[in-house]
């Protein structure tokens, strides 16, 4: 049983997500989706467990063993992320029941959660899978049922948002499906190890070169950076809100995952960072990317509008820490991976709750909310304080290794990123400002209809567990650095 | 170099610029789908043509050592034709419910209706 871990880790969701649709009611369809989460949770702990116990796991499927058959590899890398998948999967399911229920119509919840499954089924086939092709696939099936996702929103500017980015993703698919198949050509494999034997004995090569522009155009587009992350902000804004909640924590976080799985695993990163200068690309692109679009989320009005700019930003600064090509650069982008998840994944969950009372996340209409639900405000400000980091929260930690990783580079220009980073900082203070203020300090609008309550419990718990974990995991930093930095030595191909 | 042996290739890069730039310059809804899938197709040559070898056949188990063409690329894209179907019908029963909602499948009529309702 333990030895089919690996593969069970996508199949259990796999085979959960017909059921769901199946079984056409929405209350069976979400026990389902919640037993299936957290199966997958508990089986990502134990996967991570063995792998810091025993080293890599490699699962050969259908016992063809690899390079012929597929081959599912786990390291520490991986690990790490499939906890971050399945445990933010773990507390949205709980979460959607009441946030769904209101928001979507009740013939389509068990559809609803079928997509929702294969999202995640699509999310953890990438994390797990050691070969390039089958990237491929789990990464069509998570970006269809993620688009059928956003379609399910309210307004219906989601239809135009899912469009968009049905449109772009699939440009960025196709654009990934050509560069694993310009590396085909050249080596005849599509097993990552098997590839970064065969590409470094072919030396640096005019056909591998143009893969690696492929790779890295289609990957960008998925993790959203800075110039081609025009689908995200609408995509984000007008999803359901456990949709959002769900995707805006993981599907970029995987996105990156195949940039640090490409480029180091595979390329190997004295080929991505020496030969082809991707740092050249990626730091200039993650330093526009954090400071324009802090500053555009000051501007926003829409608050759910105004997370996703900053989600833009966010991934400005891990993509930050990886162009830094060192050992502590990487550990903060894997760090900040972890941390991100669990602050754009909790303050997406207040603005949930925030949805499901007042029915909008404009800031006018959350004025003098404290009063009224003062647990999901108090979680607004918790999580928006993760968000600028302060110390105690993982957002400090982020930022804190993200520094040192910055200081132990030579060069003036170092000390411009160390300045630009907190004043983003800063930038962030201004925007979680903006909401605090309006909650806290402005008199509520004359109320019509029924007043607003507090959140129904069943949505402020998960939300409350998501925001402690941000301050245990900000206090206490043992673990997450200690794995985010074992998993950027392994990566740099240097031994623990 | 002969470009006469390399004319699959030039119709991938053909195809995939048609397809992109389809997808680029068109406003309705339903041809940027049909740029999409002229894209996505392109590629579907491109690992055909990879997968050919000169004078090789079928790969069906014969008697002696005969020179076969590597089935694994033709295989791959058999997955990449369901993605590409299942993209383009999600695309397309989104253009529908777009329809449904605007009444209209034209971006720039679709941007004004959506401005006109936020003032």
């Amino acid at each position: 049983m333990t030895v089919h871990l690996p593969v069970l880790q996508v199949v259990i969701p796999l085979l959960a997500a017909p059921l769901c649709a199946l079984v056409r009611h929405g209350r069976i369809a979400w026990g389902i989706a919640l037993a299936t989460s957290w199966a997958s949770f508990w089986i990502a702990v134990q996967l991570l467990r063995r792998v810091q116990a025993e080293g890599p796991i490699s699962y050969a499927l259908g016992g063809w063993a690899a390079p012929i058959g597929i081959e599912y590899r786990i390291d520490l890398v991986n690990a790490f992320v499939l906890i971050i998948v399945t445990a933010i999967g773990a507390v949205v399911i709980p979460y959607a029941l009441k946030s769904v229920e209101q928001e979507i119509d009740a013939a389509k919840i068990p559809l609803f959660y079928a997509a929702f499954i294969l999202c995640l089924t699509g999310l953890l086939g990438i994390t797990v899978t050691g070969d390039v092709f089958n990237v491929f696939v789990f990464l069509e099936v998570s970006s269809l049922s993620a688009y059928a996702l956003i379609g399910l929103g309210q307004d219906r500017r989601a239809l135009t948002a899912a469009y968009q980015y049905l449109i772009l993703g699939s440009i960025g698919a196709t654009f990934i499906v050509i560069g694993i198949g310009m590396m085909y050509v050249m080596t005849g494999t599509l097993n990552m190890m098997d590839l970064s034997v065969l590409l470094a004995e072919l030396g640096p090569n005019r056909t591998i070169a143009v893969a690696f522009g492929f790779l890295t155009v289609g990957i960008s587009l998925k993790l959203a950076l800075f110039p081609l992350h025009s689908w995200l902000p609408n995509a984000y804004t007008y999803a359901p809100s456990a949709v959002t909640a769900f995707i805006a924590s993981t599907a970029t976080k995987v996105a990156v995952y195949m940039l640090l799985r490409f480029f180091f695993t595979v390329f190997g990163w004295a080929f991505s960072f020496d030969v082809m200068q991707l740092d050249l690309v990626l730091l200039p692109l993650a330093l526009i990317a954090i400071f324009s679009m802090s500053l555009v989320a000051i501007f926003q009005t829409n608050v759910k509008r105004m997370l996703a700019y900053s989600s833009v930003a966010q991934i400005g600064y891990i993509i930050l820490g990886i162009s830094m090509a060192s050992v502590t650069g990487l550990t903060a982008g894997i760090l900040h991976l972890f941390n991100h998840a669990m602050i754009k994944g909790a303050l997406f969950m207040v603005l949930g709750c925030v949805m499901y009372r007042v029915g909008s996340v404009e800031i006018e209409a959350m004025r003098g909310l404290a009063k009224k639900m003062p647990w999901t405000m108090a979680a607004f400000v918790a999580g928006g304080f993760s968000l600028i980091g302060l110390p105690f929260t993982v957002g400090f930690i982020s930022k804190w290794y993200l520094i040192l990783g910055a200081l132990e580079r030579d060069g003036w220009q170092w000390w411009l990123v160390v300045g630009l980073v907190l004043t983003t900082s800063l930038m962030a203070v201004v925007y979680i400002w903006r909401v605090v203020e309006a909650a806290y300090f402005q008199d509520a609008p004359d109320e019509v209809g029924e007043p607003i309550r507090e959140a129904p419990l069943a949505m402020l718990i998960p939300t409350w567990t998501l925001i402690l974990a941000n301050f245990y995991f900000g206090i206490d930093a043992t673990f997450t650095s200690e794995v985010a930095g074992s998993a950027a030595r392994a990566l740099m191909g240097i031994a623990p | 170099m002969n470009v006469l042996g390399l004319v699959n290739y030039w119709a991938f890069i053909f195809l995939m610029m048609v397809g992109f730039y389809i997808l680029i310059s068109q406003g309705n809804l339903i041809k940027k789908i049909v740029g999409l899938s002229v894209f996505q197709t392109s590629v579907f040559i491109l690992y055909i043509s990879m997968g050919k070898i000169r004078g090789g056949t079928a790969p069906i188990l014969m008697e002696g050592d005969p020179v076969y063409s590597n089935p694994l690329p033709h295989v791959l894209i058999l997955t990449a034709i369901v993605v590409g179907v299942a993209t383009t019908a999600l695309g397309l029963s989104l253009v529908v419910r777009i329809h449904e909602a605007y009444g209209t499948v034209e971006e720039d009529e679709i941007h004004d209706l959506d401005v006109a309702e936020a003032e």
